[in-house]
Protein backbone atom coordinates (compact mmCIF):
# COMPACT_ATOMS: atom_id res chain seq x y z
CA UNK A 1 0.00 0.00 0.00
CA UNK A 2 1.19 3.55 -0.48
CA UNK A 3 3.66 4.50 2.17
CA UNK A 4 3.13 7.77 3.98
CA UNK A 5 6.24 8.78 5.80
CA UNK A 6 4.36 10.63 8.51
CA UNK A 7 2.59 7.60 9.87
CA UNK A 8 4.82 4.54 10.01
CA UNK A 9 2.52 2.68 12.36
CA UNK A 10 -1.02 3.27 11.22
CA UNK A 11 -1.77 3.24 7.55
CA UNK A 12 -5.11 4.65 6.42
CA UNK A 13 -7.86 2.31 7.63
CA UNK A 14 -8.91 1.28 4.13
CA UNK A 15 -5.65 -0.09 2.75
CA UNK A 16 -6.96 -0.41 -0.75
CA UNK A 17 -8.21 3.15 -0.91
CA UNK A 18 -5.87 4.22 -3.65
CA UNK A 19 -5.96 0.93 -5.50
CA UNK A 20 -9.70 1.19 -5.94
CA UNK A 21 -10.59 1.31 -9.59
CA UNK A 22 -11.88 4.48 -11.05
CA UNK A 23 -15.44 3.71 -12.06
CA UNK A 24 -16.87 5.27 -15.18
CA UNK A 25 -20.58 4.98 -15.48
CA UNK A 26 -23.03 5.74 -18.20
CA UNK A 27 -26.70 5.52 -17.42
CA UNK A 28 -29.55 7.55 -18.84
CA UNK A 29 -30.00 9.46 -15.61
CA UNK A 30 -26.49 9.82 -14.14
CA UNK A 31 -27.96 11.06 -11.00
CA UNK A 32 -28.38 10.85 -7.27
CA UNK A 33 -28.46 14.55 -8.15
CA UNK A 34 -24.72 14.65 -8.60
CA UNK A 35 -23.98 13.65 -5.02
CA UNK A 36 -20.40 12.45 -5.05
CA UNK A 37 -20.32 8.66 -5.32
CA UNK A 38 -16.68 8.52 -6.36
CA UNK A 39 -17.44 8.25 -10.03
CA UNK A 40 -17.06 10.58 -12.96
CA UNK A 41 -19.46 10.79 -15.87
CA UNK A 42 -18.01 10.07 -19.29
CA UNK A 43 -19.48 10.20 -22.76
CA UNK A 44 -20.40 6.84 -24.29
CA UNK A 45 -17.97 4.97 -26.45
CA UNK A 46 -15.42 7.75 -26.73
CA UNK A 47 -12.06 8.13 -25.18
CA UNK A 48 -12.58 10.98 -22.69
CA UNK A 49 -9.43 12.85 -23.53
CA UNK A 50 -10.11 12.73 -27.27
CA UNK A 51 -13.66 13.91 -26.65
CA UNK A 52 -12.51 16.84 -24.55
CA UNK A 53 -10.01 17.83 -27.20
CA UNK A 54 -12.74 17.83 -29.83
CA UNK A 55 -14.92 20.04 -27.62
CA UNK A 56 -12.47 22.87 -27.70
CA UNK A 57 -11.90 22.81 -31.43
CA UNK A 58 -15.46 22.55 -32.65
CA UNK A 59 -16.56 25.24 -35.06
CA UNK A 60 -20.21 25.88 -35.86
CA UNK A 61 -22.91 24.15 -33.92
CA UNK A 62 -20.83 22.81 -31.11
CA UNK A 63 -19.25 25.91 -29.74
CA UNK A 64 -16.10 25.82 -27.78
CA UNK A 65 -15.75 24.93 -24.15
CA UNK A 66 -13.03 27.13 -22.74
CA UNK A 67 -11.67 26.19 -19.38
CA UNK A 68 -9.87 28.55 -17.08
CA UNK A 69 -6.17 28.05 -17.30
CA UNK A 70 -3.81 29.49 -14.84
CA UNK A 71 -0.94 29.59 -17.24
CA UNK A 72 0.99 32.19 -15.41
CA UNK A 73 4.14 32.16 -13.47
CA UNK A 74 2.99 30.74 -10.31
CA UNK A 75 5.19 30.76 -7.37
CA UNK A 76 8.53 31.16 -5.94
CA UNK A 77 9.62 29.49 -2.88
CA UNK A 78 12.74 30.38 -1.07
CA UNK A 79 14.56 29.43 1.95
CA UNK A 80 16.59 31.79 4.01
CA UNK A 81 18.02 30.71 7.31
CA UNK A 82 19.39 33.19 9.75
CA UNK A 83 21.72 32.38 12.58
CA UNK A 84 18.75 31.99 14.87
CA UNK A 85 17.63 29.03 12.83
CA UNK A 86 14.33 30.49 11.85
CA UNK A 87 13.57 29.67 8.29
CA UNK A 88 11.72 31.93 6.00
CA UNK A 89 9.74 30.84 3.00
CA UNK A 90 7.05 32.44 0.98
CA UNK A 91 5.09 32.37 -2.16
CA UNK A 92 4.31 35.13 -4.55
CA UNK A 93 1.76 34.51 -7.21
CA UNK A 94 -0.49 36.05 -9.78
CA UNK A 95 -4.19 36.70 -9.50
CA UNK A 96 -6.27 36.37 -6.44
CA UNK A 97 -6.86 32.66 -6.53
CA UNK A 98 -3.63 31.02 -7.55
CA UNK A 99 -2.78 30.03 -4.03
CA UNK A 100 -5.09 27.60 -2.34
CA UNK A 101 -5.13 27.62 1.42
CA UNK A 102 -5.37 23.93 2.24
CA UNK A 103 -5.24 24.48 5.98
CA UNK A 104 -3.53 27.01 8.24
CA UNK A 105 -0.09 25.45 7.80
CA UNK A 106 -0.24 24.14 4.23
CA UNK A 107 -0.52 26.07 1.02
CA UNK A 108 -0.95 24.76 -2.49
CA UNK A 109 -0.12 26.71 -5.59
CA UNK A 110 -1.95 26.30 -8.79
CA UNK A 111 -1.05 26.45 -12.46
CA UNK A 112 -2.55 24.66 -15.41
CA UNK A 113 -6.26 24.02 -15.26
CA UNK A 114 -7.89 26.03 -12.51
CA UNK A 115 -10.75 23.61 -11.93
CA UNK A 116 -8.43 20.61 -11.59
CA UNK A 117 -6.22 22.40 -9.10
CA UNK A 118 -9.10 23.76 -7.04
CA UNK A 119 -10.92 20.44 -6.87
CA UNK A 120 -7.98 18.16 -6.15
CA UNK A 121 -6.40 20.50 -3.64
CA UNK A 122 -9.73 20.81 -1.86
CA UNK A 123 -9.90 17.03 -1.78
CA UNK A 124 -6.32 17.00 -0.54
CA UNK A 125 -7.36 19.32 2.30
CA UNK A 126 -10.02 16.81 3.32
CA UNK A 127 -7.54 13.93 3.21
CA UNK A 128 -4.97 15.89 5.21
CA UNK A 129 -7.58 16.58 7.88
CA UNK A 130 -8.50 12.89 8.04
CA UNK A 131 -4.90 11.79 8.36
CA UNK A 132 -4.21 14.49 10.93
CA UNK A 133 -7.20 13.43 12.99
CA UNK A 134 -6.20 9.77 12.74
CA UNK A 135 -2.65 10.34 13.86
CA UNK A 136 -3.23 13.29 16.18
CA UNK A 137 -0.48 15.28 14.55
CA UNK A 138 -0.05 17.37 11.45
CA UNK A 139 0.55 15.65 8.17
CA UNK A 140 4.04 16.27 6.84
CA UNK A 141 4.53 18.22 3.64
CA UNK A 142 6.07 15.28 1.81
CA UNK A 143 3.18 13.03 2.79
CA UNK A 144 0.65 15.60 1.61
CA UNK A 145 2.36 15.95 -1.74
CA UNK A 146 2.59 12.18 -2.07
CA UNK A 147 -1.14 11.94 -1.38
CA UNK A 148 -1.81 14.41 -4.15
CA UNK A 149 0.44 12.66 -6.60
CA UNK A 150 -1.18 9.30 -5.86
CA UNK A 151 -4.60 10.81 -6.45
CA UNK A 152 -3.41 12.02 -9.84
CA UNK A 153 -1.93 8.64 -10.75
CA UNK A 154 -5.37 7.12 -11.22
CA UNK A 155 -6.17 9.69 -13.87
CA UNK A 156 -2.99 9.44 -15.85
CA UNK A 157 -3.63 9.90 -19.54
CA UNK A 158 -6.90 11.70 -18.96
CA UNK A 159 -5.45 15.13 -19.59
CA UNK A 160 -5.76 16.58 -16.14
CA UNK A 161 -3.55 19.64 -16.11
CA UNK A 162 -1.99 20.60 -12.80
CA UNK A 163 1.31 22.23 -12.02
CA UNK A 164 1.21 22.53 -8.31
CA UNK A 165 3.56 23.07 -5.40
CA UNK A 166 2.72 22.12 -1.84
CA UNK A 167 4.30 24.38 0.70
CA UNK A 168 4.19 23.88 4.42
CA UNK A 169 5.95 23.65 7.70
CA UNK A 170 6.25 20.31 9.47
CA UNK A 171 8.48 18.89 12.17
CA UNK A 172 11.40 18.76 9.76
CA UNK A 173 11.19 22.53 9.30
CA UNK A 174 9.98 24.37 6.23
CA UNK A 175 9.56 22.00 3.34
CA UNK A 176 11.16 22.39 -0.02
CA UNK A 177 12.35 19.33 -1.84
CA UNK A 178 14.55 20.73 -4.58
CA UNK A 179 17.05 23.43 -3.83
CA UNK A 180 16.31 26.86 -2.46
CA UNK A 181 13.79 28.10 -4.91
CA UNK A 182 11.22 26.85 -7.33
CA UNK A 183 8.93 28.41 -9.83
CA UNK A 184 6.24 27.08 -12.13
CA UNK A 185 4.07 28.42 -14.87
CA UNK A 186 4.68 30.00 -18.21
CA UNK A 187 6.64 32.92 -16.82
CA UNK A 188 8.88 30.88 -14.56
CA UNK A 189 12.04 31.44 -16.57
CA UNK A 190 11.77 35.19 -16.12
CA UNK A 191 11.16 34.74 -12.43
CA UNK A 192 14.20 32.46 -12.10
CA UNK A 193 16.42 35.03 -13.77
CA UNK A 194 15.52 37.81 -11.39
CA UNK A 195 15.64 35.52 -8.36
CA UNK A 196 19.02 34.09 -9.20
CA UNK A 197 20.54 37.51 -9.58
CA UNK A 198 19.29 38.80 -6.25
CA UNK A 199 19.20 35.74 -4.06
CA UNK A 200 21.48 35.19 -1.07
CA UNK A 201 21.07 32.57 1.60
CA UNK A 202 20.92 35.08 4.42
CA UNK A 203 18.50 37.56 2.90
CA UNK A 204 16.52 39.53 5.44
CA UNK A 205 12.77 39.15 5.44
CA UNK A 206 11.77 42.54 3.93
CA UNK A 207 14.44 42.22 1.25
CA UNK A 208 13.21 38.77 0.47
CA UNK A 209 9.64 40.04 0.02
CA UNK A 210 10.94 42.72 -2.29
CA UNK A 211 12.93 40.24 -4.34
CA UNK A 212 9.95 37.93 -4.73
CA UNK A 213 7.76 40.83 -5.83
CA UNK A 214 10.28 41.98 -8.37
CA UNK A 215 10.69 38.51 -9.79
CA UNK A 216 6.97 38.07 -10.33
CA UNK A 217 6.56 41.59 -11.59
CA UNK A 218 9.20 41.16 -14.25
CA UNK A 219 7.67 37.89 -15.27
CA UNK A 220 4.30 39.56 -15.79
CA UNK A 221 5.99 42.27 -17.79
CA UNK A 222 7.46 39.86 -20.29
CA UNK A 223 5.17 36.87 -20.29
CA UNK A 224 1.98 37.27 -22.26
CA UNK A 225 0.03 34.92 -20.03
CA UNK A 226 1.01 36.40 -16.70
CA UNK A 227 -0.82 39.41 -15.39
CA UNK A 228 -2.85 40.81 -12.57
CA UNK A 229 -1.85 40.90 -8.98
CA UNK A 230 1.02 39.62 -6.91
CA UNK A 231 0.14 37.88 -3.66
CA UNK A 232 2.83 37.13 -1.14
CA UNK A 233 2.39 34.54 1.57
CA UNK A 234 4.95 33.91 4.25
CA UNK A 235 5.15 30.39 5.68
CA UNK A 236 6.09 30.47 9.33
CA UNK A 237 6.23 27.82 11.97
CA UNK A 238 2.87 28.91 13.30
CA UNK A 239 1.26 28.78 9.90
CA UNK A 240 1.09 30.93 6.81
CA UNK A 241 0.51 34.67 6.77
CA UNK A 242 -0.67 36.65 3.79
CA UNK A 243 1.81 39.47 3.49
CA UNK A 244 0.52 41.58 0.66
CA UNK A 245 -1.52 41.74 -2.49
CA UNK A 246 -0.53 44.35 -5.05
CA UNK A 247 -1.53 45.08 -8.58
CA UNK A 248 1.33 44.95 -11.07
CA UNK A 249 0.40 48.38 -12.39
CA UNK A 250 1.16 49.88 -8.98
CA UNK A 251 4.33 47.82 -8.71
CA UNK A 252 5.50 49.14 -12.05
CA UNK A 253 5.29 52.72 -10.84
CA UNK A 254 6.94 51.88 -7.56
CA UNK A 255 9.90 50.12 -9.13
CA UNK A 256 10.32 52.73 -11.81
CA UNK A 257 10.30 55.63 -9.40
CA UNK A 258 13.01 53.95 -7.41
CA UNK A 259 15.11 53.43 -10.51
CA UNK A 260 14.98 57.07 -11.54
CA UNK B 1 -29.17 21.92 -38.97
CA UNK B 2 -25.53 22.72 -38.46
CA UNK B 3 -23.18 19.79 -38.53
CA UNK B 4 -20.24 19.86 -36.22
CA UNK B 5 -17.75 19.25 -38.98
CA UNK B 6 -14.14 18.70 -38.15
CA UNK B 7 -12.82 22.00 -39.42
CA UNK B 8 -9.53 21.27 -37.76
CA UNK B 9 -8.72 17.63 -38.72
CA UNK B 10 -7.47 15.08 -36.29
CA UNK B 11 -3.95 16.39 -35.93
CA UNK B 12 -5.14 19.86 -35.06
CA UNK B 13 -4.14 21.48 -38.35
CA UNK B 14 -6.68 23.16 -40.62
CA UNK B 15 -8.00 20.98 -43.39
CA UNK B 16 -7.29 21.86 -46.99
CA UNK B 17 -9.75 24.22 -48.56
CA UNK B 18 -10.90 22.07 -51.51
CA UNK B 19 -11.26 18.83 -49.68
CA UNK B 20 -13.27 16.41 -51.80
CA UNK B 21 -12.94 13.14 -49.94
CA UNK B 22 -15.34 11.71 -47.34
CA UNK B 23 -15.90 13.85 -44.27
CA UNK B 24 -16.83 12.39 -40.93
CA UNK B 25 -19.88 14.04 -39.43
CA UNK B 26 -19.93 13.22 -35.79
CA UNK B 27 -22.87 13.83 -33.52
CA UNK B 28 -22.07 16.61 -31.09
CA UNK B 29 -23.79 16.40 -27.73
CA UNK B 30 -23.47 20.17 -27.35
CA UNK B 31 -24.78 23.21 -29.14
CA UNK B 32 -24.33 26.87 -28.43
CA UNK B 33 -27.48 28.78 -27.58
CA UNK B 34 -25.97 32.18 -26.95
CA UNK B 35 -26.92 34.67 -24.28
CA UNK B 36 -25.05 36.94 -21.94
CA UNK B 37 -25.14 37.11 -18.17
CA UNK B 38 -23.81 39.79 -15.87
CA UNK B 39 -23.60 40.11 -12.10
CA UNK B 40 -22.53 43.03 -9.92
CA UNK B 41 -22.11 43.05 -6.15
CA UNK B 42 -22.58 46.16 -4.05
CA UNK B 43 -22.37 47.00 -0.39
CA UNK B 44 -25.78 45.59 0.47
CA UNK B 45 -27.18 44.42 -2.83
CA UNK B 46 -26.39 42.22 -5.78
CA UNK B 47 -27.65 42.51 -9.34
CA UNK B 48 -27.87 39.61 -11.78
CA UNK B 49 -28.92 40.47 -15.31
CA UNK B 50 -29.28 38.47 -18.49
CA UNK B 51 -30.66 38.92 -21.96
CA UNK B 52 -33.60 36.77 -23.00
CA UNK B 53 -32.65 35.63 -26.50
CA UNK B 54 -32.28 31.91 -27.20
CA UNK B 55 -30.52 31.26 -30.49
CA UNK B 56 -28.85 28.45 -32.41
CA UNK B 57 -26.68 29.14 -35.40
CA UNK B 58 -28.44 31.74 -37.50
CA UNK B 59 -31.89 31.18 -35.96
CA UNK B 60 -33.64 32.49 -32.91
CA UNK B 61 -35.58 29.90 -30.94
CA UNK B 62 -37.15 32.30 -28.48
CA UNK B 63 -37.13 35.95 -27.54
CA UNK B 64 -38.32 35.32 -24.00
CA UNK B 65 -35.95 32.86 -22.42
CA UNK B 66 -34.23 34.56 -19.50
CA UNK B 67 -31.07 33.08 -18.12
CA UNK B 68 -31.37 34.12 -14.48
CA UNK B 69 -32.83 31.51 -12.14
CA UNK B 70 -33.85 32.22 -8.58
CA UNK B 71 -32.34 29.70 -6.17
CA UNK B 72 -33.10 31.03 -2.68
CA UNK B 73 -34.33 34.34 -1.26
CA UNK B 74 -30.80 35.64 -1.31
CA UNK B 75 -29.26 33.97 -4.36
CA UNK B 76 -29.78 34.12 -8.11
CA UNK B 77 -27.79 32.17 -10.68
CA UNK B 78 -27.21 33.14 -14.30
CA UNK B 79 -26.41 30.32 -16.73
CA UNK B 80 -25.45 30.75 -20.38
CA UNK B 81 -24.08 28.38 -22.96
CA UNK B 82 -25.90 25.24 -23.95
CA UNK B 83 -29.54 25.58 -22.91
CA UNK B 84 -30.08 21.86 -22.32
CA UNK B 85 -27.28 21.73 -19.79
CA UNK B 86 -28.48 25.00 -18.19
CA UNK B 87 -31.91 23.48 -17.55
CA UNK B 88 -30.57 20.22 -16.15
CA UNK B 89 -28.01 21.96 -14.01
CA UNK B 90 -30.57 24.29 -12.45
CA UNK B 91 -32.86 21.33 -11.78
CA UNK B 92 -30.04 19.50 -10.03
CA UNK B 93 -29.16 22.58 -7.98
CA UNK B 94 -32.80 23.01 -6.94
CA UNK B 95 -32.99 19.38 -5.87
CA UNK B 96 -29.79 19.66 -3.85
CA UNK B 97 -31.05 22.87 -2.22
CA UNK B 98 -34.22 21.10 -1.14
CA UNK B 99 -32.25 18.17 0.23
CA UNK B 100 -30.02 20.51 2.18
CA UNK B 101 -33.04 22.37 3.55
CA UNK B 102 -34.64 19.15 4.71
CA UNK B 103 -31.48 17.78 6.31
CA UNK B 104 -30.19 20.96 7.92
CA UNK B 105 -33.35 22.99 8.46
CA UNK B 106 -31.88 26.09 6.89
CA UNK B 107 -31.34 27.51 3.43
CA UNK B 108 -27.99 27.29 1.77
CA UNK B 109 -25.89 30.45 1.85
CA UNK B 110 -24.46 31.90 -1.37
CA UNK B 111 -20.95 30.74 -0.55
CA UNK B 112 -22.16 27.22 0.16
CA UNK B 113 -24.10 27.10 -3.10
CA UNK B 114 -20.98 28.21 -4.94
CA UNK B 115 -18.84 25.52 -3.35
CA UNK B 116 -21.48 22.88 -4.06
CA UNK B 117 -21.81 23.96 -7.68
CA UNK B 118 -18.05 23.63 -8.07
CA UNK B 119 -18.15 19.96 -7.08
CA UNK B 120 -21.25 19.29 -9.18
CA UNK B 121 -19.49 20.71 -12.22
CA UNK B 122 -16.25 18.87 -11.53
CA UNK B 123 -18.12 15.57 -11.27
CA UNK B 124 -18.44 15.92 -15.01
CA UNK B 125 -14.86 16.87 -15.66
CA UNK B 126 -14.66 14.39 -18.53
CA UNK B 127 -18.00 15.24 -20.09
CA UNK B 128 -18.58 18.80 -19.01
CA UNK B 129 -21.75 20.76 -18.60
CA UNK B 130 -21.38 23.37 -21.27
CA UNK B 131 -22.59 26.18 -19.04
CA UNK B 132 -20.96 29.40 -17.94
CA UNK B 133 -22.36 30.18 -14.51
CA UNK B 134 -22.39 33.31 -12.42
CA UNK B 135 -23.98 33.35 -8.99
CA UNK B 136 -25.07 36.65 -7.46
CA UNK B 137 -26.44 37.08 -3.98
CA UNK B 138 -25.88 38.22 -0.43
CA UNK B 139 -23.37 36.60 1.85
CA UNK B 140 -23.97 35.82 5.53
CA UNK B 141 -23.11 39.37 6.53
CA UNK B 142 -25.58 40.87 4.07
CA UNK B 143 -22.94 42.15 1.65
CA UNK B 144 -23.23 41.56 -2.05
CA UNK B 145 -21.33 38.56 -3.44
CA UNK B 146 -20.66 37.39 -6.97
CA UNK B 147 -19.14 34.00 -7.78
CA UNK B 148 -18.03 33.23 -11.32
CA UNK B 149 -17.40 29.72 -12.68
CA UNK B 150 -15.89 28.01 -15.65
CA UNK B 151 -17.58 24.96 -17.20
CA UNK B 152 -15.68 22.46 -15.06
CA UNK B 153 -16.05 24.10 -11.69
CA UNK B 154 -13.18 26.47 -11.01
CA UNK B 155 -14.60 29.50 -9.25
CA UNK B 156 -13.73 32.63 -7.38
CA UNK B 157 -15.52 35.43 -5.65
CA UNK B 158 -15.64 38.70 -7.57
CA UNK B 159 -17.17 42.16 -7.33
CA UNK B 160 -18.49 42.02 -10.89
CA UNK B 161 -18.37 39.55 -13.75
CA UNK B 162 -19.77 39.14 -17.22
CA UNK B 163 -20.23 35.74 -18.84
CA UNK B 164 -21.63 34.35 -22.06
CA UNK B 165 -21.34 35.40 -25.68
CA UNK B 166 -20.81 39.14 -25.14
CA UNK B 167 -18.65 38.77 -22.05
CA UNK B 168 -15.52 39.96 -23.84
CA UNK B 169 -17.30 43.22 -24.69
CA UNK B 170 -18.82 43.82 -21.27
CA UNK B 171 -15.98 42.83 -18.98
CA UNK B 172 -13.51 45.57 -20.01
CA UNK B 173 -16.20 48.22 -19.61
CA UNK B 174 -17.02 46.94 -16.14
CA UNK B 175 -13.32 46.84 -15.25
CA UNK B 176 -13.14 50.49 -16.09
CA UNK B 177 -16.39 51.73 -14.57
CA UNK B 178 -16.67 49.58 -11.45
CA UNK B 179 -13.08 48.55 -10.89
CA UNK B 180 -11.65 51.95 -11.91
CA UNK B 181 -8.90 50.11 -13.76
CA UNK B 182 -6.56 52.10 -15.94
CA UNK B 183 -7.88 55.40 -14.74
CA UNK B 184 -5.70 57.92 -12.99
CA UNK B 185 -6.76 60.50 -10.47
CA UNK B 186 -10.31 59.27 -9.97
CA UNK B 187 -12.04 58.96 -6.68
CA UNK B 188 -13.00 55.39 -5.89
CA UNK B 189 -16.61 55.87 -4.84
CA UNK B 190 -18.58 52.88 -3.64
CA UNK B 191 -21.21 51.72 -6.10
CA UNK B 192 -24.78 52.74 -5.28
CA UNK B 193 -27.70 50.56 -6.32
CA UNK B 194 -29.12 53.19 -8.71
CA UNK B 195 -25.78 53.72 -10.43
CA UNK B 196 -25.20 49.99 -10.72
CA UNK B 197 -28.65 49.47 -12.25
CA UNK B 198 -28.13 52.22 -14.79
CA UNK B 199 -24.70 50.86 -15.66
CA UNK B 200 -26.09 47.37 -16.22
CA UNK B 201 -28.78 48.69 -18.55
CA UNK B 202 -26.34 50.82 -20.54
CA UNK B 203 -23.86 48.00 -20.84
CA UNK B 204 -26.43 45.54 -22.18
CA UNK B 205 -27.75 48.07 -24.66
CA UNK B 206 -24.21 48.37 -26.02
CA UNK B 207 -23.74 44.61 -26.10
CA UNK B 208 -26.99 44.15 -28.05
CA UNK B 209 -25.67 46.55 -30.69
CA UNK B 210 -22.66 44.47 -31.53
CA UNK B 211 -23.27 40.88 -30.50
CA UNK B 212 -25.75 38.91 -32.58
CA UNK B 213 -26.54 36.46 -29.81
CA UNK B 214 -27.55 39.18 -27.35
CA UNK B 215 -30.74 41.20 -27.55
CA UNK B 216 -34.56 41.12 -27.42
CA UNK B 217 -34.99 41.98 -23.76
CA UNK B 218 -33.06 42.31 -20.55
CA UNK B 219 -34.14 40.65 -17.33
CA UNK B 220 -32.62 42.15 -14.17
CA UNK B 221 -32.88 40.53 -10.73
CA UNK B 222 -31.99 42.81 -7.82
CA UNK B 223 -31.18 40.95 -4.61
CA UNK B 224 -31.43 42.86 -1.36
CA UNK B 225 -32.26 41.91 2.18
CA UNK B 226 -35.89 42.64 1.35
CA UNK B 227 -35.95 39.93 -1.28
CA UNK B 228 -35.56 39.67 -5.03
CA UNK B 229 -37.05 42.27 -7.37
CA UNK B 230 -37.29 41.72 -11.13
CA UNK B 231 -37.19 44.29 -13.88
CA UNK B 232 -37.57 43.93 -17.65
CA UNK B 233 -36.03 46.30 -20.16
CA UNK B 234 -36.53 45.95 -23.93
CA UNK B 235 -33.43 45.64 -26.13
CA UNK B 236 -32.83 45.62 -29.85
CA UNK B 237 -34.64 42.81 -31.60
CA UNK B 238 -32.47 42.60 -34.71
Amino acid sequence: HPCLDCCPHDPAPDKDYWKREIVFVDRPYHSHFEIPIKEFAVPVGVNPSGFLKSCSHEGQGGGSIDLNHGTTTLAQFRHGVTSVASAVSYIASKEANKVIEINPYLLGTMSGSAADCQYWERLLAKECRSVGALNKKRISVSAASKLLSNMMLGYRGMWLSMGSMIIGWDNKGPGLLCGNMFSTGSGNSYAYGVMDSGYRYDLSVPKAYDLAQRAIFHATHRDAYSRGTVNIYHMKETGWVKVSQEDVGDLYHRFNNVNK
Amino acid sequence: IMFATQVHGDNGKMKEYHYTGPVEHRFSPYSFNGGTVLAVAGEDFAIVASDTRLSEGYSIHSRDSPKCYKLTDTTVIGCSGFHGDCLTLTKIIDARLKMYKHSNNKSMTSGAIAAMLSTILYGRRFFPYYVYNIIGGLDEEGRGAVYSFDPVGSYQRDTYKAGGSASAMLQPLLDNQIGFKNMEGVQHLPLSQEKALQLVKDVFISAAERDVYTGDALRICIVTKDGIKEENVPLRKD
